[in-house]
């Protein structure tokens, strides 16, 4: 059995073409009120760079490598982490009501941490 | 030599990341389960991330002396990109939002550019086909990491006005072209095995220097309303030039996760789009802010203020208000005290909803995320669609720091550049009251025919001010008014 990753030609397509349509589909069915964190979320989504930044630097075998390939890390990772960050904080707030003000001076029931 | 153990590793663990990816995207369609989504899909990139050192088992042989300190300087650019990005993304005011994903956006661009780079500057793709994708990879990137970064530039106010100039479409593809042409010349270079004119270093730089001042160009003079379909733009751009570089790699985690974002971010683009009945073609070619050079119709009454403290207590003995909230609101940062109304008026029997334009704020959604922030919660938010009928039922209409979204010229008015976009239908409401800054015009620059209707009230001042003295007044009233 061969356990060495070997995409070429159509399967490359095929794999690009089911990846976009499942993109597609999965974002068709987001309520407006989600945009913004959905675009956070998507944006944290290809911070997965980091990956291949770490792969081309696991490789360089040159200086110029090395340095081009250090950024690629450091700006993967800072897709990544900002990403996610900001997404959840957005996330975060999210939360259902109930009939919180119904009973006179009752105060925000719930109290953010952070 | 990769050993079989790491291979299998590495596999297993990308297949089950680009699933936890995709399954955490679909849980964030749910204001129920999307806290939860971004989890899920942050546990995805964590073990992706751990897994890929596992590379380490089989790098190339030129590669192996240099092993110890590629590890290290993995390691380092870790920590260091990492770190300050998670550090300012929590730190950083909800407001700030939109020009944070843009940079982050731009970070992401800017890493598929530098792989792209690597392979080149090293030879490393195996045939045409590689090279033609790598390059397409790295100009999309480029163009990705430096439009970006004009976007955050404008957002966060560094530019000011948008840069314009005679026969700028023309010179950006001049720029296109040309970057397009030296790609060209690499494939042929590199089939040739030799390059008569430039040797290929200088070459590969001449193409991102390209792609890079062409994204700048692209960006400039496009106006600061029209930012969040840039950013979704670039947004989709970096997702794909992911994808094509995960192609590079041989990595399909990279290609599935940058090619779902590919798509999910071009819908967005065009939701968004739709929203400011803009096309994006519109968006990204015509220079919004010299449209609306547009004669100030003769608009007919008068503009009447009332003070702060009377719309308080009128919306006190209404029985159904509805509030419109803008970009202004959270300029003024007046959401928590909009909150403390409202629950004042609540407590009062008074019913409550927030209506919010598709494009309140400075990105779809955003206000939604800024009242959710103030402790509103998501089921007194109505959108657009959901809530334009009950206007006409409703005793009050409170419009603070929107304007351009409650203009009913965007109905009537064939000549108003916001002609046909769906507006909040404010006016139809027994009584408006319009808090605003002072007597200028909204984002599009345009005059608001609302504020001059008979059954409008403007009050004037700061937003956070306002609701203050709204506050106090309806407190006044208090004991006696429970009973």
């Amino acid at each position: 059995m061969q356990f060495a990753i070997s995409i070429s030609g159509f399967v490359a397509l095929y794999i690009f073409m089911l990846a976009a349509f499942a993109g597609w589909v999965i974002i068709g069915h987001v309520p407006a009120i989600l945009h913004t964190p959905l675009m956070s979320g998507s944006n944290f989504v290809h911070g997965i760079v980091v990956v291949g930044g770490i792969f081309a630097l696991l490789n360089a075998s040159t200086v110029l490598e090395q340095v081009i390939g250090f950024f690629a890390v450091l700006l993967g990772a800072g897709n990544a982490a900002g990403g996610f960050a900001v997404t959840d904080r957005m996330l975060a707030m999210f939360r259902l009501g109930g009939p919180v003000a119904k009973h006179g001076h009752a105060r925000a029931r719930h109290i953010k941490k952070g | 030599m990769l050993t079989i153990i790491p291979q299998i590793l590495i596999g297993a663990i990308d297949l089950v990341a680009a699933f936890l990816f995709m399954f955490g995207l679909q849980r964030m369609s749910s204001p129920v389960t999307a806290p939860s989504g971004i989890k899920v899909a942050g546990i995805g990139m964590l073990v992706a991330v751990v897994a890929s050192f596992l590379y380490a088992f089989g790098v190339d042989t030129a590669a192996k002396p240099f092993l110890t300190v590629n590890l290290a300087l993995a390691a380092v650019a870790l920590v260091i990109g990492g770190g300050v990005a998670w550090w300012v993304g929590r730190k950083v005011a909800m407001t700030a939002m939109p020009q944070m994903v843009a940079i982050y956006n731009g970070m992401g661009g800017g890493a598929a550019g530098a792989i792209a780079a690597v392979e080149l500057f090293g030879a490393k793709y195996h045939g045409t086909v590689q090279l033609v994708v790598t390059l397409l990879g790295a100009l999309i990137g480029a163009i990705s990491l430096s439009g970006s970064l004009i976007a955050w530039a404008k957002l966060d106010g560094v530019l000011k006005q948008p840069f314009r100039m005679r026969g700028q479409q023309g010179l950006n593809s001049v720029f296109i072209l040309a970057c397009l042409g030296v790609g060209g010349y690499i494939v042929y270079a590199a089939q040739a095995g030799a390059s008569p004119l430039i040797d290929m270093p200088h070459l590969i730089y001449l193409f991102f220097g390209l792609a890079l001042i062409f994204g700048v160009l692209m960006t400039l003079p496009i106006g600061g309303a029209d930012m969040p379909v840039v950013i979704s733009i670039y947004n989709a751009f970096t997702g794909l030039a992911v994808g094509l570089e995960g192609f590079v790699l041989q990595n399909p985690a990279l290609m599935i996760a940058g090619m779902v974002v590919g798509a999910a971010g071009l819908l967005l683009t065009l939701l968004m789009a739709k929203a400011m009945n803009r096309s994006v073609s519109n968006v990204l070619f015509t220079n919004f802010g010299e449209i609306v050079k547009h004669k100030h119709g003769d608009v007919k009454g008068a503009l009447k203020p009332v003070e702060a403290s009377d719309a308080g207590i009128f919306m006190r003995y209404a029985k159904e208000v509805i509030i419109v909230p803008g970009y202004g609101l959270a300029v003024a940062q007046g959401q928590q005290k909009l909150y403390e109304l409202v629950k004042l008026l609540q407590a009062a029997g008074v019913t409550v909803k927030f209506a919010i334009h598709p494009v309140a704020g400075r990105m779809p959604g955003q206000m939604d995320v800024l009242l959710a922030e103030a402790g509103v919660p998501y089921d007194m938010i109505f959108q657009l669609e959901d809530i334009n009928d009950e206007f006409a039922n409703a005793d009050v209409a409170l419009v603070i720091g929107a304007n351009d979204v409650v203009n009913p010229a965007a109905r009537t008015d064939k000549s108003s550049p916001i002609f046909g976009m769906p507006i909040l239908n404010a006016d139809k409401a027994k009584q408006v009251y319009v808090v605003k800054r002072g007597q200028g015009k909204g984002y599009a620059g345009i005059v608001n025919a609302l504020f001059y209707a008979d059954n409008c009230n403007m009050v004037y001042g700061d937003a956070a001010a306002v609701l203050t003295k709204m506050i106090e007044a309806v407190r006044g009233l208090g004991s006696k008014a429970a009973a």
